[in-house]
């Protein structure tokens, strides 16, 4: 067998397995699916309640698209203000880890109260959770420049504009993927979380919503669906930014060049 | 073509250099680089001079004394190679070799032909859509030289670079250099801390010593240009070699006397 099947059928199987296992465990233990659910009754209640949880879905979906989009403008922006001078940096950066340290749960409901738009005050709240890596990655990719290349610039009278252009976004965008890749987990989980914070006070209906309610109702399996569909969209969302980076880094960068070969 | 022309392009008055952590690289530098010399500075690592090759491209300012590069000369147009190829890793090594003159605001239809000239030039013509990863550490110098010459320089500045190349890869890349000085009458500024390559190479060799970095000795190689394979073997060639290499161990002697 070669090794790209192993890559995929390895943990395939070892997902195939461990269904298998928790099927057979339940059937034979004749364990209530108000305490665990079967696989495939997880299944059918997906397949039974598709309509209300894909609506679920595409709210908590649309919430971390704009807030990784927002992350990413935001985090780029600040970045850029960081390496103008070292002093901006200095003064502004531990205020970029206070936003980082703080416990979205501790000031969602404050962000809730003071936005009135229920989309944007989630927007936010998921926004101030991925913006990080964003930020900090991509302020050491810009200062990650090859000195002999910016003398070569120098020497060659490039103006500020092209020496952005040119060498210094080219050199930090590895360093920027990689923060996408963290920030696009966080962000989900940040919309996960704030759609808690504000769904007990019936602002939304998204994913964790879902997952509130059927966990008050005792609707375990659909609990369980609808926690198939975070999972799901995390690892899609992953995947499209693991793409994205390919597409981006793969002529010439050893992460992707590896990867691709 | 051996004769130093009576005109110097580069004049060395004076200059010390001493970095900010207190270190003094450069004492009292005095010397003139005349227009079609090939000049190699010689020494052992940290006897600045790469540092000195800096000051004269511009790319730091000496702490005393002074630079003059005579306008008008070969100085007014001036190519740096850096140690390593120093090549952008996500451009082809067409957009590289490009890069200079994109940055002078070259229109694409005049730099075209320009590129294409001085990839063939370095003998990479058919390389021109390859990325720096793609090619051997030689070839990726080569595309670094390309990119110095697209600018038509008339003084070449360059840094050690052979230095992590092979010795195979170094001999021939140095009988390369050796051609281009001659077709295209270029005056080089060298760095290296080979003897071999100093003595094939050079019309003039400024052998220094260490910390603080001065000029030893000026030490002009007599001999007929080209120079070719039957020089790097012949009775001569080693006799240079031993003159250099024991100007080198003077400098040696004297710093641990210094010390």
């Amino acid at each position: 067998m070669n090794a790209a099947a192993v890559r995929y059928l390895a943990p395939f199987a070892v997902g195939v397995a461990v269904l298998l296992l928790w099927q057979a465990l339940v059937q034979a233990y004749d364990v209530p699916s108000y305490l665990v659910p079967s696989p495939l009754l997880v299944l059918h209640t997906l397949m039974q309640d598709w309509g209300l949880l894909s609506a679920s879905l595409l709210v908590t979906l649309r919430i971390t698209v704009l807030a990784l989009l927002a992350a990413v403008v935001l985090g780029v922006l600040v970045a850029f203000l960081f390496v103008q001078s070292r002093i901006i940096e200095a003064s502004l950066f531990p205020y970029a880890i206070l936003l980082q340290v703080t416990p979205i749960v501790a000031i969602a409901p404050l962000i809730i109260i003071w936005v009135k738009n229920p989309t944007g005050a989630l927007v936010i709240c998921a926004t101030i959770v991925a913006i990080f890596p964003v930020i900090s990655n991509t302020t050491l990719g810009l200062r990650s420049v090859d000195p002999d290349l910016l003398d070569l610039f120098r020497l060659s009278h490039a103006t500020r504009w092209h020496t952005l252009v040119r060498l210094r976004i080219p050199s930090a965008l590895p360093y920027f993927f990689a923060g996408l890749r963290v920030s696009s987990g966080l962000a989900l989980i940040g919309a996960v979380v704030a759609e808690f914070v504000a769904g007990t006070g019936g602002t939304s209906s998204g994913l964790a919503y879902q997952i509130l309610l059927a966990g008050l109702n005792l609707n375990i399996p659909r609990l369980f669906a609808a926690l198939l569909l975070i999972t799901l969209a995390g690892v899609a969302l992953f995947l499209l930014v693991t793409l994205l980076s390919r597409r981006a880094l793969r002529h010439w960068h050893e992460s992707e060049v590896s990867a691709s070969a | 073509m051996n004769a130093p022309a009576a005109s110097p392009t580069v004049s060395i008055r004076g200059v010390d250099k001493v970095f900010p952590n207190g270190v003094r690289a450069l004492d009292r530098i005095d010397t003139e680089l005349h227009q079609g010399e090939f000049v190699t500075l010689l020494g052992p690592s940290g006897c600045g001079k790469s540092t000195l090759l800096r000051l004269v491209a511009g790319l730091s300012a000496p702490t005393s004394g002074t630079i003059e590069l005579v306008p008008g000369g070969d100085a007014a147009r001036l190519a740096f190679v850096f140690q390593s190829a120093t090549l952008m890793p996500w451009a082809s090594v067409e957009a590289n070799v490009r890069l200079p003159l994109d940055l002078a605001g070259m229109p694409r239809a005049h730099s075209g032909e320009r590129v294409r000239a001085a990839l063939a030039l370095v003998g990479l013509p058919e390389f021109a859509h390859a990325y720096p990863r793609e090619l051997s550490g030689g070839m990726r110098m080569r595309a670094s030289i390309a990119r110095a010459l697209v600018t038509q320089p008339r003084l070449l500045l360059m840094d050690e670079p052979f230095g992590a190349l092979d010795e195979i890869t170094r001999a021939r890349l140095d009988c390369e250099i050796r051609d281009l000085w001659a077709q295209q009458r270029l005056t080089v500024l060298f760095v290296t801390h080979s003897i071999y390559e100093a003595v094939f190479l050079s019309t003039r060799v400024l052998v220094m010593s260490p910390r603080p970095g001065r000029i030893l000795r000026e030490v002009p190689i007599d001999e007929p240009h080209p120079r070719t394979d039957a020089f790097r073997v012949s009775e001569r060639f080693a006799a240079w070699c031993r003159q250099l290499s024991e100007l080198l161990a003077e400098g040696h002697a004297e710093e641990r006397i210094v010390q």
